[in-house]
């Protein structure tokens, strides 16, 4: 234990704590994951339930889905997978923490590495789902 | 900052029996690692090719529902998704809720709610007719190839 990158816990600020989860990185992205993981769980749950539309028929499955596709969805889709994506990601950095010798160490770097891959598959995603979505097409 | 002097809780008994919080433990992560791959192929073939969004209709479901291949790809992530999400849950509930009739209540409804929508996604995966009868003005709904 004597290797990882906070100092000693008498040289820092109580506000630092002496812990990889109170303060700093360390605590938001612990907040991030709790939020995100909570709304992605309430989306699967109403999300099997439309799509166990397909059973009733293809006019009722449908009817519902078309709701995805207005903008005010759409933008609230953005929301959602972005929240996907950052659990994901994050998720990989918690799992590296605990199993990879070199994870604590590393923590602080792995969530601004977590945030800059979440920068870039968003900026990959966003674009290109809201031409989708405000596009004149779809059926 | 005071420290607390070691040792700061007693040596903890030794319990028998199967260890269910430690494989809990484990599961959120190897069900991780598997839902990675899983939802983010998801989101990508739903999302990103072709028109995306405004392409997902019955018809669609219906050509990826049709082939085992995504059977198979569905099933997996319904199942390991809903328990991560569910055991997530459970976790949350511990932490926050103090009173115990409400902690049970709340932990049941979670395993309530995860079982039967797990039966109820698995049964539409295998159970589910891409060409179903229909009435004559949902016809235009079906996918091309039950017209052949
Ligand atoms: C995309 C891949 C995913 C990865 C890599 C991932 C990873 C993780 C990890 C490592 C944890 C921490 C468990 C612990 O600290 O013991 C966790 C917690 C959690 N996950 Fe996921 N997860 C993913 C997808 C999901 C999905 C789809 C849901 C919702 C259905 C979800 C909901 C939750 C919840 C509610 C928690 C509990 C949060 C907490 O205790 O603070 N996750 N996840």
């Amino acid at each position: 234990m004597s290797r990882v990158s906070t100092p000693p816990v008498s040289q820092m600020k109580a506000s630092q704590g002496g812990t990889l989860y109170r303060g700093r990185e360390g605590m938001w992205s612990w907040v991030l994951h709790r939020i995100t993981g909570v709304a992605i769980y309430f989306f699967l749950l109403v999300h099997i339930l439309d799509t166990a539309l397909v059973r009733v028929s293809p006019e009722a499955y449908n009817v519902v889905i078309a709701s995805y596709k207005n903008p005010i969805m759409g933008v609230g889709e953005l929301g959602l997978v972005g929240a996907i994506m950052f659990h994901a990601l994050n998720g990989l950095r918690i799992i590296l923490i605990d199993f990879w010798s070199k994870g604590v160490k590393y923590q602080r770097v792995m969530f601004w590495t977590v945030v800059g891959v979440w920068v870039v598959l968003f900026a990959g995603f966003a674009p290109r789902h809201l031409m989708n979505v405000f596009s004149e097409g779809g059926h | 900052m005071s420290t607390i002097a070691a040792p700061r809780t007693p040596a903890p008994q030794k319990r028998r029996g199967v260890n269910w919080e430690k494989w809990g433990w484990i599961y959120m992560r190897v069900s991780g690692v598997v839902l990675v791959v899983l939802i983010f192929g998801h989101l990508f073939v739903n999302l990103m090719v072709g028109e995306g969004i405004k392409a997902i209709d019955f018809a669609f479901v219906a050509g990826k529902l049709s082939n085992p291949f995504w059977q198979w790809w569905d099933t997996l992530m319904l199942w390991l998704a809903l328990i991560h999400g569910a055991n997530g849950m459970r976790t949350i509930v511990n932490d926050y809720v103090v009173s115990k009739a409400w902690g049970r209540t709340l932990r049941g409804a979670i395993a309530f709610a995860a079982v039967a929508l797990i039966v109820l996604g698995t049964l539409v995966i295998f159970t589910f007719d891409p060409c179903p009868v229909v009435p004559p003005e949902q016809a235009s709904l079906l996918p091309s190839f039950c017209t052949a």
